[in-house]
């Protein structure tokens, strides 16, 4: 009993701990983005009172909205969450880790985006239905390469879950694998698309015909947009996590390691998330955006690394 | 093993029944056209009969299992008809009965709008009891005989309405697809039939046939049951008969005949036939992906709705062939427990499609009535005006995209695992092939994700785009109660898959010689395909978190912060439009990927016509696309027949003594054949 008490709250630290890390996360990058570019910038305190204000005000809707444009923030963001906490971030080998392997994670965020472009066609705007055809073409590119990357990642480690995947990753059976260098550069692809990051989309701006994420999201306000802000962070740790436990595996702890082991392994978490940061923020700064039917080439080409990283675990395999 | 016995009956005694009850159906619908309640009648004593079949089937599956077997005096006289129910047919009498006594509930409401009723009502419980024959036939004959009363009768439905012209196009192109099929069956069991004639089913697998008679048999087999199952390149002529149809018959033909010609496929290739090659599956495996891929890059680009069901389901099909080739190839490479879990998933998918595809063909039906137009263009706001249709279309739409927790994921997620066991197989060309096939399935669930945001939102979200769409009302109870039980079956299902993975062991026991490890005593009843520490996933806990976290975030958010709601007008960047024509159509939404994969795929052309400057004549867009295989394949096809057909025309103007003199030739010709035979 004492056993299962731990285990829950184990679990539920990491839920707590994704929720309040994550619009840190994004304000870190967005400030070190700034000082890059010599401005100021936000404090990185910023979403956190972004939330705050969003959450103090009133949502408005449009009159024609329907029941599932506001149902749609609450599951983006319970599916988004629920993703975030299947990953492991600090600890591998939760008590649920059980109940849904990689495939179904990324599934699960596939569904926080199916109803995400949903909400976009409900008011019937220009803006709402440019974003849903370009989202839904950027993952309907972006989810069978990361479908890919999983395939990979799982035959060689034997296994689709995420718990058993970090553990393997950390013994020495692994070894350098031409493979595994290629789902990590397909995978960091997918993660820059699927956040609605650089070169695909940028997140800094509105009001742009280019954009994709925030045409989507033009008529939330108030609460709703709060949720899909927070939901947005979240995405961003989740794929940061998930980088972190598949190539970066050092310093996750088990889950029944004990405290040391629990805040050696969180703060090795936090370590991984400032590097990630500090990664993005370089990689945006130096690059631009590229022009929204380009897109498709780089995501395609995540696609074919993730397809040939595959093969060569195929080929391998029987040798 | 003892039968299972239902009241004193066996199951098969009671299915022959009950078909025997549908064929007497046609001919009170034909007495009784006249009559206002006759729709009802037949809708729900065919409802009874598929509610008997269906029970005699569960019974059969559940009950015991062991195969069933009875002759009647029917048919050629020296062989009679044999009938015979095993696992197999019982898992697919389930499918076919549960799709079909939904449809029977929907059509009581649906089918008061039929205004050609005397085209509908007889062939009806005909097709029901066709599809039901060709399931429990054992012996060819049987067995072809009830396949061609199934093209025909689902022709004469797909004729129902033959003034539209597009339908006679569709009927056409259908009856000519089918009686290649058939004709295609009919050489199979030909050869699986061998020199001495053996028909049925017992002998047939007695006698295994050689290597390569067994091959000619595969590519028979392929595109005999492959034409029906809407298998690339043989699936033209799906999408333009299945819409053409009323739409509880669409349901059926989607959602069920399809599961027929999938089940006439495992009956030869994975009972009749003996031991798989591996090639076998290599064949079936690139075939079920390249359809999956093509079914629903087609159903991207459609604007009518029943259509996009149409190619989805083609894709759907590519699906369960994969599972299948994986099954074969499995099965060859002596890996009986990966065989067992790819013939899972493919027949596991094989009964979400009968849900969800029958579930979204009712709610089109739904539509069409509501609006009167099946051309999404002239649909939207519908979430308002039928707001249980809508959530109904939109678990189907989930489902099918697959979302989890619902049916579609799980079954979606077995085959993916057993992609991930095939580095075992031994052979180079299934090793290279087979990641590249299961590329193609991802890219074809995220495609199909796409294709059912797009066909959801625009024709239940936005706003009208025509007055029939914002004047459109909820349809009649019957329709929404078989909608609303099919919904509720695609969740149950996803949240517990152990029980379906459980109830098909019996049939890839025998099918492929082993079964998946008993999967409803596992703690928490998750699904564990292979090993715990490989893979697994639990429906359950996964609705569960999403439910909980939903309400904990709503409960906090409404007790912590801001409660208000105001209704205000769209933003839209503080340029709303009043034309409901300013938000993305169907074409618009479709047109980015359209623009990805169009050159290969559709060898689109997009046409920009600008009006020179100060003229006042409209700028014109245009993009022309064409179908490659029906270019490549079918119009060369389609030519040949035609010149050879105008070539032959004269003969039928000639006079009495030259029929006479072609009769004499060719009597001649045969005589000195059968004399020239070497014996």
């Amino acid at each position: 009993m004492a056993e299962l008490i731990s285990d829950l709250l184990i679990q539920g630290a990491q839920m707590l701990l994704v929720l309040a890390i994550a619009p840190l996360v994004t304000g870190l990058v967005r400030s070190l983005k700034a000082r890059l570019l010599r401005r100021q910038g936000p404090p990185i305190f910023q979403p956190y009172r972004d939330l705050a204000r969003l959450l103090r005000k009133e949502a408005t809707l449009a009159h024609n909205a329907s029941w599932l444009f506001r149902a749609t923030p609450y599951l983006v963001f319970s599916a988004t969450w629920i993703a975030a906490a299947l990953v492991p971030t600090f600890a591998a080998g939760m008590i649920f880790s059980w109940s849904a392997d990689l495939i179904a994670i990324v599934a699960l965020l596939g569904g926080a985006r199916f109803f995400l472009a949903l909400a976009g066609m409900d008011v019937g705007t220009a803006f709402g239905g440019i974003g849903t055809s370009r989202e839904v073409m950027i993952a309907a590119l972006a989810e069978p390469a990361l479908i890919m990357i999983v395939f990979t990642v799982a035959l060689i480690a034997g296994s689709t879950q995420l718990s058993t995947i970090t553990t393997f990753m950390v013994s020495p059976e692994v070894g350098l694998r031409v493979s595994l260098g290629l789902a990590l550069i397909a995978l960091i692809m997918v993660a820059l698309a699927e956040n609605a990051r650089m070169p695909i989309d940028n997140p800094a701006t509105h009001l742009e015909l280019t954009m994709v994420h925030e045409a989507m999201v033009l008529e939330y306000s108030g609460r709703h947009l709060a949720l899909i802000e927070l939901a947005a962070s979240l995405k961003l740790i989740v794929y940061m996590s998930l980088i972190g436990c598949v190539f970066l595996p050092w310093g996750v702890a088990p889950a029944t390691g004990g405290r040391d082991a629990l805040l050696l392994g969180a703060a090795f978490y936090l370590g991984k998330l400032l590097a990630s940061a500090v990664a993005l923020a370089m990689f945006e700064v130096t690059i631009a955006k590229l022009r929204v039917f380009r897109a498709p080439d780089f995501i395609g080409a995540a696609l074919m690394l993730g397809l040939l990283a595959t093969l060569l675990r195929f080929v391998s395999e029987g040798l | 093993m003892a039968s299972f016995e239902f009241a004193g009956v066996l199951p098969l005694t009671a299915s022959l029944a009950s078909i025997a009850v549908l064929f007497a159906l046609c001919i009170l619908a034909l007495a009784t056209l006249r009559i206002k309640a006759s729709n009802a009648l037949i809708y729900l004593s065919c409802f009874i009969a598929s509610v008997a079949l269906l029970a005699s089937g569960a019974a059969h599956l559940f009950g015991g299992n062991a195969p069933e077997g009875l002759r009647l005096a029917l048919g050629l006289p020296w062989l009679g008809a044999h009938f015979r129910l095993d696992a197999l047919s019982s898992v697919f009498l389930v499918i076919l009965n549960l799709g079909a006594a939904s449809a029977c509930v929907f059509a009581v409401g649906y089918g008061r709008h039929e205004h050609s009723r005397g085209r509908v009502l007889p062939f009806f419980p005909v097709f029901l009891a066709a599809m039901n024959l060709v399931i429990l036939a054992a012996d060819a004959f049987t067995f072809l005989v009830s396949w061609e009363f199934m093209s025909l009768s689902s022709w004469a439905l797909v004729m129902a309405h033959h003034r539209e012209p597009a339908n006679a196009r569709a009927g056409y192109i259908y009856i000519l697809m089918a009686s290649l099929g058939t004709i295609a069956l009919l050489l199979a069991f030909g050869v699986l039939a061998g020199p001495t004639g053996a028909y049925d089913f017992a002998s047939i697998r007695a006698t295994p046939p050689a290597p390569w008679t067994a091959a000619l048999v595969l590519v028979l087999v392929l595109i005999g049951a492959g034409s029906k199952a809407g298998l690339a390149p043989l699936h033209v002529w799906l999408p333009l008969a299945h819409p053409a149809a009323p739409s509880h018959v669409s349901a059926l033909m989607s959602g069920v005949m399809t599961k027929v010609a999938v089940y006439g496929f495992i009956r030869v290739l994975f009972d009749l036939i003996g031991a798989p090659q591996w090639w076998w599956g290599l064949i079936v495996l690139v075939a079920g992906g390249l359809t999956a891929v093509l079914g629903v890059l087609f159903a991207l680009i459609q604007t009518d709705l029943k259509r996009v069901l149409a190619y989805s389901t083609i894709e759907n099909i590519g699906f369960i062939f994969v599972g299948l080739g994986l099954a074969l190839a499995f099965e060859a490479n002596g890996l009986p427990a990966a065989a067992a879990l790819a013939f899972t998933a493919a027949l596991f998918h094989a009964f979400n499609h009968m849900l969800f595809k029958s579930l979204l063909f009712f709610g089109s039906g739904a539509v069409l009535n509501a609006t009167g137009s099946r051309n999404m263009e002239k649909q939207g706001g519908l979430i308002h005006r039928m707001p249980v249709t809508a959530f109904a279309f939109l678990v189907g739409c989930a489902a099918i995209s697959a979302l989890p927790p619902l049916n579609g994921f799980a079954s979606e997620w077995l085959t993916l695992q057993a992609i991930l066991w095939s580095p075992q197989l031994a052979e180079w060309p299934l090793k290279i092939l087979t990641p590249g096939v299961g590329g193609l399935l991802a890219l074809a669930a995220a495609l199909a994700g796409a294709c059912f945001v797009r066909a959801f939102g625009v024709v239940f979200l936005g706003r009208p785009r025509s007055r029939e769409a914002a004047e459109a009302q909820e349809v009649d109870p019957w329709s929404l109660a078989a909608m609303g039980a099919l919904a509720a079956m695609c969740l149950i299902v996803g949240l517990l898959p152990g029980f379906v993975i459980d109830a098909l062991a019996p049939v890839t026991q025998a099918a492929v010689g082993a079964r998946m490890s008993a999967q409803a005593e596992i703690p928490w009843l998750s699904i564990v395909p292979i090993a715990e520490g490989r893979s697994s996933y639990n429906g359950l806990l996964v609705f569960a978190f999403i439910v909980s976290s939903m309400t904990i975030a709503a409960l906090t958010i409404h007790w912590l912060a801001s409660r208000r709601l105001r209704r205000t007008p769209a933003w839209d960047c503080g340029f709303p439009d009043a034309n409901p024509a300013t938000q993305f159509s169907a074409g618009s939404v479709a047109q980015p990927i359209r623009r990805v994969f169009g050159n290969f795929m559709f060898r689109a052309t997009e046409k920009v016509d600008m009006p020179p400057p100060g003229s006042t004549t409209p700028a014109r867009f245009r993009v022309d696309i064409s179908d490659r295989v029906w270019n490549a394949l079918y119009a060369p096809i389609a030519g040949l027949v035609s010149y050879v057909a105008e070539k032959l025309n004269h003969l039928q103007f000639l006079t009495i003594r030259r029929y006479l003199g072609f009769v004499f030739a060719s009597l001649v010709i045969l005589l000195l054949a059968l004399a020239l035979w070497p014996s």
